[in-house]
């Protein structure tokens, strides 16, 4: 496989703008995503699990078949180990508020995002501690500082697996490796990388895996949710949430199985249905010919920026260790002000500021002012790029 | 009331669903209906299979790893 293989866009027409905020959420959806919900919301329509009528058989098939493709495509076994939520964050809060109890100790990086910084500072206050291993300024993680941080009371590893700020890939296999021998529970936050880069649950040892639908998964906003790996035990791991499921109706109490235990009330079956086409149209691309395709243009992307006098660009600069996020500034222009331009002057559409993340912010240097960053996705061209360049050249020559 | 089927007790419908699955790829015959209510008064499904296929479906389902709660003749 070559980065020649032929190019994916053309998903629609996208005539006024260029989007490059695929790290916020990708846009636009393969039509298969649109076409799958409307048939949902047409066609089946009823509650999953609820009742025992064939649409609602029909639905909970559509949710089954979701828990399957999700299961395969990251190495885990049991589909019903599959529990749906809103999105990466409600993953991650499932697994570390569930686990964790005073007395415990976590260790994360300094690139988190506030979606593993929030929940462990609000569970500080509960007596839970952490610490935050260093990572160099190209973001990337330093084994030995997990290592050093290593103590007697220490529960569970979680790590970003690409920085949502720069891009910047970990390398997940070894801090599981790690994790494994110390006998650790190892949360993945997948937010960039489920569906673009390949995670195996069982090579890279995760116990738990956090995944977002809406990015590089390509379905809806509003779907995502934790893979729990056979290593833990749902007993040791409290629901969040208890309320009705379907099952054990006669009981007042939550159920102790997957996936009752970890979901209840009704769920975004129309999202499940449209992040289910999503990943058959992956299956059907081939998740190494999206990845190779973004990789193309983010190295057009980093060669072209750093080529252009004033702007400084941040991160690993090297699109093979860094997924099709891009971050960068302008010496002398603020970068709101570079994103209100941009989209103002030239229709391109990307993220400026702190991106959720001040310890990544602080650990690459761009806190408090952040940066503007461009977010590559499968549908975007190598024309998106040369304009995106020629608008950043633009604005660069204005302040030189 | 016949003793023609039997009815495969599960704990949700995601579980019921694992065993159509099973079934349909070893083609055998099998639907999931609302759990009858002298069995259960769980508000979930079951899975319904032909009585006469009992002891061939537990040897499946145990080969398979694949959980349930009973097996009950209608």
């Amino acid at each position: 496989m070559t980065s020649s293989s032929p190019a994916l866009p053309s998903s629609k027409t996208r005539d006024s703008a260029i989007y490059l905020d695929n790290a916020a959420t990708s846009w636009p959806k393969p039509p298969e995503v649109a076409l799958a919900m409307t048939h949902f919301i047409e066609e089946i329509g009823a509650n999953p699990g609820r009742s025992g009528h064939r649409l609602s058989i029909e639905a909970a098939r559509v949710m089954f078949a979701a828990r399957e493709a999700i299961a395969e495509l990251f190495g885990e076994n049991d589909p019903l180990r599959v529990i749906f939520g809103l999105n990466v964050t409600d993953g991650i809060n499932l697994a570390l508020h569930g686990l964790l109890k005073p007395g415990d100790h976590v260790i994360t990086s300094s690139m988190e995002h506030n979606s593993v910084m929030r929940p462990l500072n609000d569970l500080s206050e509960q007596g839970v501690d952490f610490t935050q291993a260093v990572c160099n300024s190209e973001g990337v993680l330093d084994l030995s500082s997990i290592e050093t941080a290593l103590r007697s009371n220490t529960r569970v590893i979680v790590i970003n697996h690409a920085s949502n700020v720069c891009g910047t890939i970990q390398p997940i296999a070894e801090i599981g490796q790690l994790a494994r021998r110390h006998n650790l529970i190892f949360l993945v936050d997948a937010a960039q990388t489920a569906g673009v880069i390949p995670i195996d649950m069982q090579h890279d040892h995760i116990d738990l895996l956090a995944f977002t639908g809406h990015k590089s998964l390509y379905g809806p906003m509003g779907v995502g949710g934790l893979i729990v790996s056979e290593r833990v035990d749902p007993v040791n791991m409290h629901p969040s949430r208890q309320g009705g499921t379907g099952s054990r109706s006669e009981r007042e109490v939550q159920p102790d199985f997957f996936p009752d235990r970890f979901e209840c009330g009704t769920p975004n079956a129309v999202g499940v249905a449209g992040l289910l086409a999503a990943m058959q149209w992956i299956n059907e691309q081939g998740m190494n010919k999206i990845r190779m395709h973004e990789e193309r243009l983010c190295a057009e992307l980093l060669q072209g920026l750093l080529c252009i006098p004033g702007v400084k660009v941040y991160g690993p600069q090297n699109a093979e260790k860094q997924t099709g996020v891009v971050s960068f500034n302008i010496q002398g222009i603020e970068a709101s002000t570079v994103g209100l331009r941009l989209d103002d002057e030239f229709g391109i559409l990307c993220r400026v500021g702190l991106h959720c993340a001040p310890s990544a912010h602080r650990t690459l240097g761009t806190f408090p002012k952040g940066n503007v960053r461009f977010g590559i996705g499968a549908f975007n061209t190598i024309e998106d790029i040369h304009q995106a360049l020629q608008a950043v050249s633009q604005l660069a020559k204005e302040v030189s | 009331m016949s003793s023609e089927h039997a009815v495969i007790l599960v704990d949700s419908t995601s579980h019921a669903l694992r065993i159509e699955k099973l079934f349909k790829e070893q083609a055998l015959e099998c639907r999931l209906i609302p759990v009858p209510r002298h069995l259960s008064s769980d508000c979930g499904v079951c899975v319904r299979i032909l009585a006469p296929e009992i002891e061939g479906i537990k040897a499946l389902l145990m080969q398979h790893h694949v959980e349930y709660q009973s097996i009950e003749v209608l």
